[in-house]
């Protein structure tokens, strides 16, 4: 049974829907029966989809393909760069902003966490001032655009910053393909990582793209997959799925007409309840995503509530429990515990139609 | 199901179900579903279960919200997690520690019900559009024309009525206890009968936010003041050495204590707070006559406890039956008097004393120190009501 007959769904960045043809390029991946490192023809015939799947998403997010890894997803693909570094001994200290997803974060003490503005752009002066103390070799880890807010990222400058103090940046880059143009030659960044089902590919895939010649220390060994940089027989299913994904989303040429009507979506919704209050306005942002609070109406009443009325949309980090958090970005943005815990996060996509947000706008005006 | 909500076609109503990953709640929300209702299941994230178990890598939530979840897709409904972390920690886990400090011996579960569960829950079960409030107690809700009652359960070994004196009419008009009707062996079949993964689950024992049976350590954490270690007082006066803090003893205890080398097994018979004492003594000395209880919910006839002495059955332990007693207001309006027809023995402070006629719940309070001890005869010792442990 499928639930998504009746219902709208505008959680995006939590994933996207997938694409006809990401379902077409799965089955067909199945449908094989060789190993991609096998010699023989069924193997060469499956080696041959991945390798057509690495030089789509290369041309996607703008790096050779030679320089992309394929991994199980994006968590996987940040603590990849992370430990490989720390573990290959190429830098001994990691930073990061405090806004970065938990995938980074996690991985970085918290007293080495960049602070953010009021309008969740990393603060530069602040960074600056940390990084001229520093000594040892260190990875900065910044992301492109946060999930959450949608803010973008400063992450060229960053990269500049951290360059000039001989640092490494890590480039979380998961929120950007389809909404932001992307390459390592305008972030600056020496590692990129991705993930396939935000752009509307299968779950359970992803991976980084490495622009630097330093040295990773592989986490998952034996095998030698993925230039030894990931062992374990591939993902050919996924990986197909993504690289079909990635030439869908390099195609589309709608991001105007959903910025347009995330806009139009906005300012309805501040039309609705005056005392609403939308996060990173003043600031760029991806063109898809809302964060919004209702003050004094928490966000587990509002989620709950929307998804029985058939609107699916997220907030903060949901626990495994389903427990609803306050947003990390939030509170590292300066919002009050009690606001930051009365926020919502719409994010749209492709098929997301303005009549359906209209019926969003009429329910969550009465919440 | 005793319920004026009538499930048909047209429109179903809808009813939320406390869901707490265990057989009870799942069967409830399973049996409704069959009924036709619109069930919502709300699972309570009470507090952090990685914590808890000192697992500081284990996921804040336990297993039982895990199964709720899986129980509510099986059945087929919409499931939410609430996070009611600090109103917990604030309403009961903190009176927990200071009824202990209190020289008390608290039920948590109890203020659980009361506040957490049949204040918030309800609220929230409102809020999402539900006319009731199911839960998997095993206790049944009578309602007659235009009254509504509480009433033991069938299954007098499940029984649940213990722990909810304190709900009051209102809310007892919102909620329901599919249960109440069946035994636990027929809830087992019903999980069976739904398929539900956790028929075979164990009934929980501990207290929840103390899964390692230790609860010293939770009232450590929230103590306000000195440490409680002091003395412990023969009744008859001498001192008998040093006692390692009050929280660790109950009204009533004989194991545990330490104390041989006397003539007659020792119980505790008084916690004394103010000076950290914990008197000991035979068990002619916990004889209770008559007690005091604070706080007090009426379920009987209208207007209160009443004023002259009324006969009732009393409860002052769960594990007790209840004994003829008689009940009157107190020298407050939400205090009442009991007194006992024979004498109990290891009455405890913070307890609850839950009044019934018969089958009926007609409410009760907390336990107050102090009572009167009637003098027994010496041929009598050893003799009458309930018989304690522990």
């Amino acid at each position: 049974m499928t639930v998504q007959d009746h219902r709208i769904y505008l959680d995006y960045n939590a994933t996207a829907p997938v694409y006809a043809e990401v379902v077409d390029a799965v089955a067909t991946a199945l449908r094989e029966r060789g190993n991609a490192s096998s010699v023989h023809a069924d193997g060469r015939s499956v080696r041959a989809a991945i390798e057509d799947a690495r030089d789509s998403v290369g041309e996607l997010v703008g790096v050779p393909s030679s320089a992309i890894t394929f991994s199980s997803g994006g968590t996987e693909a940040n603590a990849t760069v992370i430990r490989g570094l720390l573990g290959s001994g190429a830098v001994s200290k990691v930073y990061c902003s405090t806004i970065e997803h938990p995938s980074v974060l996690e991985h970085v003490d918290p007293q080495r966490r960049s602070s953010v503005n009021g309008d969740g752009q990393i603060d530069l002066n602040k960074l600056d001032d940390a990084l001229k103390k520093q000594h040892e070799p260190f990875l900065f880890c910044i992301m492109l655009a946060n999930n959450e807010t949608g803010v973008i990222q400063p992450v060229g400058e960053v990269s500049a910053l951290v360059h000039e103090r001989g640092g490494l940046v890590l480039c979380d880059s998961v929120q950007g393909p389809g909404k932001l143009s992307l390459g390592t030659d305008s972030l600056g960044a020496d590692f990129l990582t991705f993930s396939s089902h935000k752009i509307g590919g299968p779950q359970g895939v992803g991976c980084f793209a490495i622009n630097t010649d330093v040295a990773l220390e592989p986490m998952l060994i034996g095998g030698g997959q993925e230039k030894k940089r990931r062992s374990g027989t591939e993902n050919a299913p996924g990986i197909a799925g993504f690289g079909a994904a990635a030439r869908v989303t390099g195609g589309r040429s709608d991001g105007e007409q959903i910025e347009q009507i995330r806009d139009q979506l906005e300012d309805a919704l501040l039309e609705a309840r005056p005392d609403a209050f939308v996060f990173g306005q003043n600031v760029p942002r991806i063109l898809n995503t809302t964060n919004i609070a209702i003050p004094g109406v928490s966000s587990e009443r509002q989620l709950i509530k929307l998804d029985l009325a058939g609107f699916s949309v997220s907030a903060g980090s949901a626990c495994s429990s389903g427990k609803v958090s306050a947003s990390h970005v939030l509170l590292a943005m300066g919002v009050s515990e009690d606001m930051a815990k009365s926020s919502i996060r719409i994010s749209i996509g492709a098929e997301t139609a303005w009549s359906d947000l209209e019926k969003f706008v009429e329910i969550w005006a009465t919440l | 199901m005793t319920s004026e909500l009538k499930p048909n076609r047209g429109s179903k109503p809808r009813i939320a179900v406390a869901m707490s990953g265990g057989v009870d709640s799942s069967v409830c929300a399973a049996l409704l579903v069959e009924q036709g209702y619109d069930v919502i299941g709300l699972t309570m994230q009470l507090y952090d279960h990685g914590a808890a178990t000192s697992k500081s890598k284990t996921c804040c939530a336990g297993q039982d919200i895990h199964d709720a979840k899986r129980v509510a897709d099986k059945v087929g409904i919409p499931h939410y997690v609430l996070d009611y972390e600090k109103r917990f920690e604030k309403d009961v886990i903190i009176p927990f520690a200071e009824s202990y400090q209190r020289g008390e011996t608290p039920i948590p579960c109890i203020l659980c019900n009361q506040t957490v569960k049949f204040r918030d829950l309800i609220d929230a079960a409102r809020d999402i559009g539900a006319e009731a409030l199911a839960t998997g107690h095993y206790i049944r809700r009578v309602e007659d024309n235009e009254t509504v009652s509480l009433h033991r359960a069938i299954d007098q070994s499940k029984d649940q009525s213990y722990f909810l004196f304190a709900t009051t009419p209102e809310q007892l008009a919102f909620v329901r206890f599919p249960l109440g009707d069946i035994s636990k062996s027929e809830t087992r079949a019903l999980a069976e009968k739904f398929d539900l993964d956790i028929a075979d689950k164990a009934d929980s024992q501990d207290i929840c936010f103390v899964p390692t049976g230790s609860y010293t350590g939770i009232v450590d954490k929230f103590r306000s003041g000195d440490p409680s270690k002091g003395r412990f007082v023969h009744v008859d006066g001498h001192d008998m050495g040093e006692h390692n803090g009050i929280e660790h003893y109950t009204v009533g205890q004989r194991r545990g204590l330490g104390l041989g080398g006397e003539a007659e097994p020792l119980y505790v018979v008084e916690i004394r707070p103010r000076n950290h004492q914990v008197v000991v003594g035979p068990r002619a000395d916990l004889a209770k006559h008559e007690i005091d209880v604070r706080d007090v919910n009426w379920l009987g006839a209208l207007g209160g406890v009443p004023e002259a002495e009324t006969r009732i059955q009393a409860r002052v332990r769960n594990t007790h039956e209840p004994v003829p007693a008689l009940v009157s207001r107190g020298s407050r309006q939400d205090q009442a008097k009991v007194s006992f027809d024979e004498p109990l023995y290891g009455v405890s402070p913070g307890q609850a004393c839950v009044f019934y006629d018969g089958d009926q719940v007609l409410g009760g309070g907390w336990i107050m120190p102090g009572g009167t001890n009637m003098t027994v005869p010496h041929n009598k010792r050893n003799e009458g009501a309930a018989v304690l442990s522990a």
